[in-house]
């Protein structure tokens, strides 16, 4: 069996699949416990929470994409016809490369502005001694010399995206409208013999309405998304959406690249220091005595380092490390890879110890609550009170933590990115987008596209999951839910 | 480390004074063993996970280095004796064992306010003292704007709570979080100075002409901070607005304003006060984004630019004195709750 490529799995694109799989699972694990249950349907009648999280889902889809990568083959060389060895290229790409394979492949000389038909800066013209703007080699090509047409052209593919767009979204609803029915219709019978009394019935027919109009929000946010993805595709093919910028990469595919880089920062991270602060919270509150103590003298410690200084010193020092061993890595891609774990890792480590705070005084006040003593009464082993009345008490605040540090892991990223202690300079993320594009306000005329884009990716990703936070923390909290 | 008893109202002086006073030294005693810790974990980052002959190679470029070059460069900056333990060293009582290695001299010696010399051969200890006016001269005026322009905001938001205004406040608030610091400072430098020409866009001078300099970072610093922070103080304040003492002083025929003014504000002051106490030692080590975008010569630029030039012993001395800022700062924080309640009482 030979296949045209090679699947090349990073170790980042096996521990976020890892991830993916797990929250599926704990989400599966979720569904048979009642209050749990409860909860999550109050995060699926929230409005915002529902349009928050079609968002988050299609940042996710597009990071799922990046994250499935290959090594193309490389064509035989002619003269060793008979060559057995497949040789495969050094680039690594991911499916999402091979979709924007059109933005990827064409790119300009440097800058040029959103849509543009030109170069955005003056050089010497081909064949002539005047300075003018050169036309691009790739942006608007399709139109020759008819330039004149451009706006025309512009409206045309729109209107013929935005129609792609809605074709997808209908179809996607119909198939979803049955599906739902279906769904709706057992839901209905099954609840039907229960429920006794009025009040009872009254409440799950306000639940449902606005259970319903959160799915008909969610649904309008699919049908934006829809539409941009099907305009942006349409003009994508003829032009450069976002611009390019010094190196003349097209924008909007450094954008789309740099999801995951974020994504990836702010899950993986949490998956580092979530079992390290757990398992050290709960044996600090619930032991005490020296555990306690070391415990406490361990996050204190770490947490007197100001946060920056000490991923600043630790990612010096694995600059070093990964400087003096070149020979680890076989391909470039898997060095960034390493770094950006390698970050995960260090990030992990100066994160924890909020969460086991948090965790360790809450386990102060559940270890005496009778249920606890109860269990101690009857012999129950520490480990067995620990694993099955503890920790499933603490879940909903280590469930609200996770998605509290992800939006500020994915803010930080840029800032460490900016100070020269992020993610490699080769690994494409909003980070250093905007270090790459920091100078381009001064220009005159300046360049904004760059930064827009970088700054309005991350704004809509940040913002949606710190909507999302709200309402996850409204529904699980205890002292806020109803 | 604090406790809740029912001290009596008239305590004198001099009873209330002595057991803070022992408090403060216990609590400064404990900081030895954290700070102990802080220095070995960046000795082990430093040194242990690198050797200083990683580091000499990596300054001196990785190929074409020859071992003489190596020694000499370690021989400069005193990293030519062992790590941590000099078997071969001779002298009293056999504490030479300890002292004469890389770990006392680069390490400890930070103690006692010594931090060496950065590879460009200035001593750190007189840079840090330049260093730390202007980070002061940004993040105090940063602070304390910022402090009270969040409390008015949140205030505001209280005022009308459940109503729209209120509603498009915190949206407003989650919106402004979600924004990068970056794009605080970027867009402010081009908005403000490049636009509309007000106030140049970097920096520094000293004596009154830095205002004009300092205007702008500390604008930005505000509006950066003031999302998140609005929107912790608004929780406080609605958590305090539903306690007893709110209703009675309601019932008593207490306006609204009143209410907000007089009860709410004062008591919530404790716990706002309280956490932001501990920030304060920290404004010293300045803010490492704001300077180095407005070219302000001060703690936070001087980090980054160590950070830049991999200058390894200036970021040790940064983390050194970032970390005793910090107990200080949860120092404060104990001390201020006594202070602002007196229902606490140190023990």
């Amino acid at each position: 069996m030979s296949l045209p490529f090679q699947v090349v799995v990073l170790w980042s694109d096996a521990l976020f699949f890892g991830l993916i799989t797990a929250v599926v699972m704990l989400g599966m694990c979720t569904r048979r416990q009642a209050p749990l249950r409860q909860s999550w349907a109050r995060v699926a009648s929230d409005k915002v929470a529902m349009v928050s999280a079609t968002i988050l889902a299609a940042f996710l889809f597009v990071g799922v994409l990046d994250s499935l990568h290959y090594r193309a083959q490389l064509d035989a060389v002619p003269g060793q016809a008979v060559a057995q060895k497949i040789n495969y290229a050094v680039e690594v790409n991911s499916l999402l490369d091979v979709l924007l394979a059109p933005l990827r492949l064409h790119p300009e000389k440097t800058y040029s502005a959103p849509l543009a038909t030109h170069l955005f800066s003056k050089e010497p013209l081909p064949g002539s001694i005047e300075r003018g703007f050169p036309r691009l080699a790739w942006g608007g090509g399709h139109l020759g010399k008819a330039l004149e047409h451009r706006t025309i052209d512009i409206v045309q593919r729109s209107a013929l995206g935005a129609a792609g767009g809605l074709l997808l979204w209908l179809m996607l609803v119909s198939a979803m409208r049955l599906r739902f029915n279906r769904h709706n219709h057992v839901i209905d019978s099954a609840e039907k013999i229960p429920n006794g009394t009025q009040s009872a019935g009254a409440g799950n027919a306000a639940r449902k309405t606005s259970r319903r109009a959160a799915s008909h929000a969610a649904m309008l946010t699919l049908l934006v998304l829809f539409l941009i993805m099907g305009i942006t595709m349409a003009l994508g093919s003829g032009y450069h959406v976002l611009g390019t910028d010094k190196v003349g990469q097209d924008v909007l595919y450094l954008s789309l690249k740099s999801i995951r880089t974020g994504l990836l920062i702010g899950t993986l991270t949490t998956l580092v220091m979530l079992p390290m602060a757990v398992l050290l919270g709960i044996l600090a509150g619930y032991l005490g005595g020296w555990v306690d103590d070391v415990i406490q003298y361990l996050y204190t410690t770490l947490n007197s380092i100001p946060g920056v200084l000490l991923i600043a010193a630790a990612v010096l020092m694995m600059q070093v490390v990964i400087d003096t061993h070149p020979d680890w890595f076989a391909t470039s891609a898997e060095r960034a890879d390493a770094r950006l774990l390698a970050l995960c890792l260090i990030l992990g480590m100066t994160s924890w110890t909020g969460l086991a705070r948090l965790l360790r005084g809450e386990t102060l006040k559940l270890r005496e609550l009778e249920f606890v003593q109860a269990a101690r009464a009857f012999g129950v082993s520490h480990f067995a009170i620990m694993q099955r009345h503890i920790l499933p008490n603490l879940m909903h605040i280590v469930l609200i933590a996770l998605v509290m540090d992800f939006s500020g892991l994915v803010l930080a990223e840029a800032v460490l990115s900016y100070v020269g202690v992020g993610v490699d300079p080769a690994t494409i993320s909003f980070g250093t987008m905007i270090n790459a594009a920091r100078m381009e306000l001064a220009r005159d005329p300046m360049v904004w596209w760059s930064l827009a884009a970088a700054f309005t990716f991350m704004f809509i990703l940040v913002l949606a999951a710190n909507l999302l936070t709200d309402a996850v923390r409204d529904a699980f909290d205890p002292r806020t839910a109803a | 480390m604090y406790q809740c008893t029912n001290a009596s109202p008239s305590r004198g002086g001099s009873v209330y004074f002595a057991p803070m006073l022992a408090y403060i030294i216990r609590r400064l005693l404990y900081a030895v063993p954290i700070l102990l810790g802080v220095n070995l974990i960046t000795f082990v980052l430093f040194f242990v996970v690198n050797s200083p002959d990683d580091m000499a190679r990596m300054q001196l470029g990785i190929k074409r280095v020859t071992p003489e070059a190596i020694q000499k460069w370690k021989a400069e900056r005193g990293y030519d004796q062992p790590l941590i333990w000099n078997a071969t060293a001779v002298g009293s009582a056999g504490m030479a064992h300890l002292t004469e290695t890389v770990f006392f001299n680069k390490s400890m010696r930070m103690f006692a306010g010594d931090f060496g010399r950065a590879d460009d051969g200035r001593d750190i200890a007189s840079e840090i003292k330049h260093r730390a006016w202007p980070s002061l001269a940004i993040a105090v005026p940063t602070f304390i704007l910022g402090l009270g322009v969040a409390i008015a905001f949140a205030l505001l938001l209280v005022f009308f709570r459940a109503t729209r205004l209120d509603f498009f406040g915190v949206v407003l608030c989650v919106a402004m979080m979600s924004i990068s610091g970056l794009f605080y400072i970027i867009g402010g430098q081009w908005l403000v100075a490049k636009v509309w020409h007000w106030v140049p866009i970097s920096g520094y001078a000293t004596g009154l002409t830095a205002a004009k300099f300092l205007v702008l970072p500390v604008f930005i610093g505000v509006i950066a901070g003031l999302g998140a922070s609005a929107r912790w103080y608004r929780t406080i304040f609605l958590e305090e607005i539903t306690r007893d003492y709110v209703r009675t002083a309601r019932a008593k025929g207490a306006s609204e304003s009143a209410v907000l003014f007089r009860h709410v504000l004062r008591n919530a002051m404790i716990p706002i006060l309280t956490g932001v106490v501990a920030v304060i030692p920290t404004l010293f080590m300045g803010s490492l984004l704001t300077e180095s975008f407005f070219g302000i010569p001060g703690l936070g630029s001087y980090t980054i630019e160590a950070i830049n030039a991999q200058d390894f012993a200036v970021v040790r001395a940064m983390v050194f004195i970032g970390s005793v800022l910090y107990i200080l700062g949860l120092l404060a924080t104990d001390i201020s709750y006594t202070l602002a309640d007196p229902r606490v009482s140190l023990k």
